[in-house]
């Protein structure tokens, strides 16, 4: 309500005096303010995760001892995690110590968090970029096809697969492939990654197939439609209409002039789907018993490891944050016309 | 882009502007495909319970049997009728991602009206939040919440209304954003019409067509992330029947007894993409001209 009334004066004042802070924001320069804002949102998701884990709840220690919670124990626990101080304290010095690159130890191996992180993140980012390679040229090639047999029955098709795909739920995708592949009809690649997680997953590279097949599966709908939708404003352009009037083969102005000029969403589509593969990898993990990060979340949850549970998931939002100011200077790179707007 | 074609449209569109939506979205093939396919689930879901002969957590047999005809579709990893939970456990996931959607739709859509209404500061703080928000993964802000508080069904229905609503926001801010600059806002406010007069008035029938669009993808990602969330053991706990739940339980008989696990995997799938199809008509419809044309 509050913020309804405060919200709308603002704006009165705004019409009043258009120009209002414009002079000001011309100093700093775009991409400056853009990583500033970045660093900020960090800032706020770490503030969210911390409320989220540990204040929340009011006792984080009964919830983790559950059952076996004795009055000596808690209190021994409540100091380790230092939950009998004000929330700010706690607040501080947790961030202190993640940005000085202090990740707390395991509660349930006492093993740091950052040992059991690491490892487990670098086979997660093989997994995402498996996919993701395979994922980017495929989508451009059907995108292509698509918007170039427009509404064939080529394109039709690729629509509705592509939308279906988009519709299933991951571990629907995932428990499909180990059924076609590695259960029931065909026994080619193993259902379940099997290798322990200190080792590099490019050393087992059966175990990847089937995670990163289901990743594509998930994430190329979405680009393909992309691909297509933009290709198709370049091509109803007036440049390519220019082209062809001068002669120049269609496939040509499809490859050279059109496709070109319709991939600046595209890379900010695939920098969209790589802060998604973030989260979307949890699930696809979990079905193939992958060792990387989203399995280490699911883990830790189960077991209530609350430092790993918070370094894990400020990981993951961190990811999606850092990949999407990538793609922003990215963008505005490849769009110089964008560079002026700073919205 | 669109969104202010669609806006075009449905200003000079008469009063009925839904239902000559609607009624072109039906003419689709994919709508009609669309309808039968989720209304069968949600049938099933619904009435499932009704045509249940028994107790979803009775014991008939020894684990992992194949079908016979005393239980149709087998037997499950405890020994339960997998086809008496398959029709009790459709019930939790419809009303959770039906309630989340339409929460998360509800909020999202307070907010973008707001910020897209008032610029400047109020705008960006209000979308700054937005995209705090969105820097979770949805199903990571799901698992956090629920580590801490436990799998409490309504947690899960605001966690997941919670990760819809920076999306329906940022599209509700937009179309608010388009639709402020009108001349008849102008003249709303010359009047002094009151500020939530204009936006209720003046700028939601605007907004219902595209936000009809974005509230059955909604709908279709909130059935993928409950089902999910039961799938990977963070949802409705145990004894109960759910479909998410029952695909985990089940997974080790996969090869056994593979009815256990696809019945509830082909439900999930035929609702999530029964409902995503017809989104996909109705937003067909929206953008109309071209399609057509095209066609």
């Amino acid at each position: 309500m509050t913020s309804a009334e405060s919200g709308l004066s603002e704006r009165t004042n705004s019409i009043s005096n258009p120009v209002e802070g414009s002079p000001r924001r011309r100093v700093v320069p775009w991409w400056v303010r853009r990583i500033g804002g970045g660093f900020l949102t960090l800032f706020a998701v770490s503030i969210l995760i911390f409320l989220a884990t540990q204040v929340l709840p009011g006792d984080a220690a009964k919830s983790i001892l559950g059952r076996d919670a004795t009055p000596e124990k808690l209190e021994a626990l409540r100091a380790q995690l230092g939950l009998n101080r004000p929330a700010l304290e706690q607040y501080l010095d947790w961030a202190r110590n993640f940005v000085t690159g202090d990740f707390g130890l395991s509660l349930v191996n006492n093993r740091s968090v950052e040992e059991l992180l690491v490892p487990r993140a670098m086979n997660t980012i093989a997994l995402a970029l498996c996919a993701i390679v395979i994922a980017l040229p495929l989508s451009i090639l059907l995108g292509s096809i698509s918007a170039a047999r427009r509404d064939g029955p080529l394109d039709q098709g690729i629509s509705v697969t592509s939308l279906t795909f988009n519709a299933l739920p991951e571990f629907v995708i995932g428990l499909g492939l180990v059924v076609l592949f590695a259960t029931s009809v065909m026994k080619i690649f193993p259902a379940v990654s099997i290798f322990p997680p200190e080792e590099s997953a490019f050393s087992n590279p059966a175990a990847l197939v089937l995670p990163a097949f289901a990743l594509v599966l998930a994430i190329s709908p979405y680009l393909i439609r992309l691909v297509r939708a933009s290709l198709i404003d370049a091509l109803d352009s007036e440049y390519v209409l220019t082209a062809r009037l001068r002669g120049i083969p269609e496939r040509r102005i499809l490859v050279n002039h059109a496709l070109r000029n319709s991939m600046v969403p595209v890379v900010h589509g695939t920098a969209l789907m790589l802060a998604y593969l973030a989260g979307g990898i949890v699930v696809i993990e979990y079905v193939f018993r992958f060792p990387g990060l989203g399995g280490l979340l699911l883990e830790a949850v189960s077991a209530r490891d609350l430092p790993l549970i918070q370094a894990t998931a400020l990981f993951l939002a961190a990811v999606y944050v850092v990949v999407n100011l990538i793609a922003d200077l990215l963008v505005v790179r490849l769009t110089p016309r964008l560079r002026g707007v700073g919205a | 882009m669109t969104s202010a074609q669609a806006n075009a449209q449905s200003e000079q569109r008469p009063r009925s502007a839904w239902s000559v939506t609607w009624r072109t979205a039906l003419r689709q093939p994919r709508t009609r495909v669309g309808l039968v396919l989720s209304g069968f689930v949600i049938a099933l879901a619904l009435f499932g319970p009704l045509l249940s002969r028994s107790d979803p957590n009775e014991f008939v047999g020894a684990p992992f049997i194949g079908p016979s005809g005393e239980a149709l579709l087998g037997t499950d990893f405890l020994g339960q009728d997998v086809l008496q939970r398959v029709l009790h456990g459709g019930r939790t996931l419809l009303w959770m991602s039906l309630t989340a959607t339409i929460l998360g739709v509800l909020i999202g859509l307070a907010i973008g009206m707001i910020a897209g209404y008032s610029r400047r500061r109020v705008d960006g703080s209000l979308m700054w939040l937005m995209d705090v928000i969105l820097a979770f993964p949805q199903i990571v802000l799901a698992v956090v919440f629920v580590s801490m508080l436990g799998p409490l069904p309504w947690l899960i229905v605001l966690v997941v209304a919670l990760t819809h609503i920076p999306r329906v926001a940022r599209l509700t801010r937009s179309l608010t954003a388009d639709c402020v600059r009108q001349e008849y806002i102008e003249a709303a406010e010359a009047i002094a019409t009151p500020k939530s007069r204009i936006l209720i008035r003046e700028v939601l029938p605007n907004l219902t067509t595209p936000l009809a669009v974005e509230a059955t993808i909604r709908l279709a990602w909130s059935v993928a992330i409950i089902a999910a969330l039961s799938f990977v053991g963070f949802g409705v706990q145990p004894p109960f029947p759910d479909w998410g739940l029952m695909i985990n339980e089940n997974r080790i008989g996969l090869v056994v007894q593979p009815w256990s696990v696809l019945a509830p995997v082909f439900l999930v799938a035929i609702l999530a993409v029964g409902v995503s199809l017809v989104g996909d008509g109705i937003a067909r419809a929206v953008s109309g001209v071209d399609e057509r044309v095209g066609q």
